[in-house]
Parts: structure tokens; C-alpha cells; sequence
């Protein structure tokens, strides 16, 4: 019986959208519907009432090189218009969707834009969430005798989890001295699932798509070229630089050591490119799905009902598949991570046999 | 495409909170959370190592009480045979010793009996001789008392006396 009231409940909102739609019989506009979402922005739009926007304004940082720091609220650059110089480059021009202003020749300059833009909020607030959640667990380790008592509840959750990632992925990949680098793991798994999942909440905290933002996987990726490249030891450097190979392939022409250095660089990159990928053709789909309704809305009542009910069940099961990627990205990343380490960190059999 | 094109102001800012985040996560979150599950499995192994080594000093011991309770029981047999057999020999010791006791005794009675009864037989003897002398005096005196019978019997005697050295000596 609940669960009827339930789809009922679900079912009520399409039955109003149609009307309104034949009241305001406005086009969707699906490129700025999609990439809406998606992209980032200088203010955090929560939900348009009467064709009004209803969004927090956020503050612009910007250095200029003419004109020096400017610091002020992105309300006074809603609907395109202009302040101190800056305005938000309208589509289709160079920097579209970005703060710029007008250079001396007349064409569009970009500052050095330090905003708190929408995902720089939504990392703020993520991140103090997972700040909150992991010392919220350490404080309850640093009151019990961990020795005595086990952790019920959310600890208890996250132990499981912590467990899990440490002894399935980093013990298993780093190899020996995986102490040294499980913290760096742990925090990126954590950090990486915790905004995975705050990108499918679709209101307010969460719905900055942060984890299928280039910046956000890049800077990642970086952390995890760092980690393996300033700690690797002499054998990891002699892989790269004098692999075991034919002679003729590294004398003449460095042909393998360039490969390799390449690889250096390829492992990150493609760490960076999968999760941006895998979140971003997450929020497409999910937001695709979702489309169908409001696509539909003027095709009449039936048919909109009925696509609507099927984009529904749709819109659910790709949630729940997003929840499931949203674990596997950040699984996947902490263990390319961990192998791509435990391979900087390695002692090849072979190398000590023959020392 | 401003997607795949990344911002600098978004990476700068994600620099410094990641850093941030992983400062704070790396020296007060995560090393407390996996320190202390290692120190707790560490803790089960240690008492499940414990709790085996206590089983198997529990049987050892049960083992070893067997074992001193079959030796005990085979010392009180040995103790009780040991001590019948002493028992046996000392009765037997003490019997031979006894028999052996009674035996001097009944000799000593003996020959004391033997003593005595020579004494005895010796008291008699001389007994009768002077009871023989006094009755033959007596007789004698009797006898004698007549005149002639007294010469008559001086007769009988040197009669005899003089049969007796000259043939009762048929040797010499």
C-alpha cells in the first residue's frame, strides 16, 4: 500500500507538467540544459520559480592586468550585464560562459579568475563534509580502546570501508611500504567517492558536477604523478631510462626510453581522463533521461505520461548505476594509483639475483 | 569546448583544499582509524595464538596428570607388592627364627634334663650304695650276731673270694 502512495506521489508532478508547459509553451533549450548542469558557474542556480531564477550568488576574484584585484558578488553580472569592465562572455564568442573584459584593442580579455564558483563551493562543502565524517570516526578511535571495543553505526561503516580500500587495494598494489602511502590513497578513494555521490544529490549541497570537472581530475592526477614519481626508487628510474631490451633499441636512438617517458605521463592522463569521463557521461545521461519529460511535454498528455513513467523507472536505474560508478571510479582510481606506486616502489627478482 | 579545457582559477582552488583535506586527513584522520584496526587485529590474532597455546598447555597438563596419576597408581601397586613381600619374609624370617629358637631351647632343655637325670640317676646310685651298706650292715650285724654263724660266714666269704681269684680271672 505504501509503496502505491509512493509511485503515486512520484507520478503527481508529471501530471501538473504538461499544464504547465501548455501555459508557458517555452522551447527547451538542450544545449543549455545539458551543459548547465554540467559546467561550472559563477552563481549556484537551485531552481527557476516563474520564470525567475532562484540561485545564490557567489563572490567573482579576479586579477586583472590592467586594472589590478576586483572582488564582488556574481549578482551584478546576472543577464549578461556588465560591472567594473567584466561581463560573462556571452555563447558563441571566444571564453563563452567565462568572466572577461575588453582589452585596449577591443577584443575579449580573460583575467586570472580566483572565483568561488560553483564547484569550488561545492568542493568546500564536500570536502568539509568528509573533513567532518573521517575525524567525526578518528575522534571515536582517539575516545575507545579500539583493542576493546568495535564501532557500531557510521564508524563502523567506515572502518568496513577504510578496511576494505587498505587491504584490498593498497596493501595488495603498493606492496611492502604501503603505510607510507595509504593515507594519500585513503584520502583520494574518500574524496573522490564522497563527490562522486554528492554529484547525483540533485539539489542544493550537492549537484556541482566535481569529480567530471577536467580541473578537479587533473589536479588529482598530479597528486598521484607526484607520488609516484618523486618517491620512485632506482629501479623504477632504470625501467624508464635503461629498460631491459635490445641494445639497438635504446643506443642509436632512445626509442624505449622515450616510450617510457611518455608512459610516464600517459598514466596519469588517462587516470585524469577516466574519472572526468565516467562522471561526466554519468550526468549526461542521468540529465538525458530527465529531458524526455519536458521533450515530450508538448506531445499531449498521453504520450508525455507515458515516456514520462518510462523516463522515470530509467532516471532510477541509472541513479542506482551512477551509485555503483560512482564507488567503482573511485575504486578504480586508488587501486591505477596504488599499482601505478607499488610499480615505482618494486624490487625485481631478477635485478637482485643478478647483484 | 570549455568542458575538456581546465580552468585555472578551479585548479588552483582544488590544489590548495585537496592539500588541505589531505594534510588534515593525513595526519589526524586516516593513520588513527588504520592504526587502530591493526592494533585491534593484531590484538585477535594475538589472543586466538594465546588461546591455542592455553589449549594445548590445558591438554598437556591433562596428559601429564594421566600420566601422574597411571604412575602414582603403578607405585601403589609396586609399594603394596613390596610390602606383602616384606610382610611374607619377615613372618618367614620370623617363623625360622622362632623354630630355630625353640629348637636351642628344647636342646638346652634337653641336655639340662639329660644332666639332671644323671645327677638324679648319680644320687640314687650313691643313695642306694649307702642304703645297700647300711641294710647289708644291718644284715650283716643280724646275721653276724650268732658265733657261729659268723665263722661260718667267714668261710662262705673267703670261699667265694678265693673262687673269684682263682677262676673268675679266666683272662689272666
Amino acid at each position: 500500500m505504501r509503496l502505491k502512495y509512493f509511485l503515486l506521489l512520484l507520478l503527481f508532478p508529471l501530471a501538473c507538467l504538461p499544464v504547465s508547459g501548455a501555459a508557458d509553451p517555452q522551447e527547451l533549450d538542450m544545449d543549455e540544459y545539458l551543459y548547465g548542469h554540467i559546467r561550472d558557474a559563477y552563481e549556484w542556480h537551485i531552481t527557476t520559480v516563474n520564470g525567475h531564477p532562484v540561485s545564490i550568488p557567489l563572490p567573482v576574484i579576479l586579477y586583472s592586468k590592467a586594472s589590478g584585484w576586483h572582488c564582488f558578488s556574481s549578482r551584478h553580472l546576472e543577464g549578461g550585464e556588465s560591472w567594473q569592465g567584466f561581463f560573462i562572455a556571452p555563447a558563441g564568442e571566444k571564453y563563452e560562459n567565462k568572466i572577461v573584459e575588453r582589452g585596449p584593442g577591443g577584443d575579449l580579455v580573460r583575467p586570472l579568475d580566483f572565483s568561488i564558483t560553483k564547484n569550488v563551493l561545492g568542493l568546500m562543502f564536500n570536502c568539509t563534509l568528509l573533513l567532518v565524517i573521517v575525524l567525526g570516526c578518528a575522534r571515536w578511535y582517539r575516545r575507545h580502546d579500539a583493542r576493546e571495543e568495535v564501532p557500531s553505526g557510521g564508524v563502523g561503516l567506515m572502518e568496513m570501508l577504510v578496511t576494505m580500500v587498505e587491504d584490498d587495494i593498497i596493501k595488495d598494489c603498493v606492496g611492502e611500504d604501503y603505510k607510507r602511502y595509504s593515507p594519500y590513497l585513503l584520502t583520494a578513494f574518500f574524496f573522490i567517492f564522497l563527490n562522486n555521490l554528492m554529484g547525483i544529490v540533485p539539489f542544493f549541497p550537492g549537484g556541482a558536477n566535481i569529480t567530471g570537472n577536467i580541473a578537479v581530475t587533473l589536479v588529482l592526477a598530479m597528486f598521484t604523478f607526484f607520488a609516484v614519481n618523486l618517491f620512485g626508487n632506482r629501479h623504477y628510474w632504470k625501467d624508464i631510462l635503461w629498460p631491459d631490451v635490445p641494445t639497438w633499441l635504446k643506443v642509436p636512438v632512445p626509442l624505449m626510453p622515450v616510450i617510457e617517458i611518455i608512459g610516464m605521463f600517459t598514466k596519469p592522463f588517462s587516470l585524469m581522463v577516466r574519472l572526468f569521463a565516467n562522471i561526466l557521461a554519468g550526468h549526461l545521461m542521468i540529465l538525458g533521461v530527465v529531458a524526455v519529460i519536458f521533450l515530450t511535454a508538448e506531445l499531449g498528455t498521453a504520450i508525455n505520461a507515458g515516456l514520462s513513467a518510462v523516463a522515470i523507472c530509467l532516471g532510477v536505474f541509472m541513479d542506482i548505476l551512477e551509485l555503483l560508478v560512482a564507488f567503482i571510479q573511485a575504486y578504480v582510481f586508488t587501486m591505477l594509483s596504488a599499482v601505478f606506486i607499488g610499480l615505482s616502489r618494486q624490487h625485481p627478482e631478477k635485478e637482485i639475483n643478478t647483484d | 569546448m570549455s568542458l575538456i579545457t581546465p580552468d585555472f582559477g578551479l585548479l588552483v582552488w582544488m590544489t590548495l583544499i585537496f592539500s588541505i583535506v589531505l594534510f588534515i586527513l593525513a595526519k589526524w584522520g586516516f593513520p588513527m582509524i588504520t592504526r587502530s584496526v591493526r592494533e585491534r587485529a593484531e590484538r585477535i590474532s594475538a589472543s586466538i595464538r594465546k588461546a591455542k597455546e592455553a589449549e594445548d598447555a590445558l591438554r598437556n597438563l591433562a596428559e601429564q596428570q594421566a600420566r601422574l596419576v597411571e604412575s602414582a597408581k603403578a607405585e601403589q601397586l609396586r609399594i603394596l607388592q613390596e610390602a606383602a613381600a616384606s610382610r611374607d619374609a619377615l613372618i618367614e624370617q620370623a617363623k625360622a627364627q622362632a623354630q630355630d629358637e625353640a629348637g636351642k631351647i628344647l636342646s638346652r632343655a634337653r641336655e639340662e634334663i639329660a644332666a639332671e637325670k644323671e645327677t638324679a640317676l648319680r644320687e640314687i646310685r650313691s643313695l642306694v650304695a649307702d642304703l645297700s651298706v647300711d641294710v647289708a650292715e644291718k644284715v650283716l650285724r643280724e646275721e653276724l650276731s650268732a658265733e657261729g654263724r659268723q665263722e661260718a660266714y667267714i668261710g662262705r666269704l673267703v670261699d667265694e673270694l678265693t673262687a673269684v681269684q682263682t677262676g673268675g680271672d679266666p683272662k689272666n
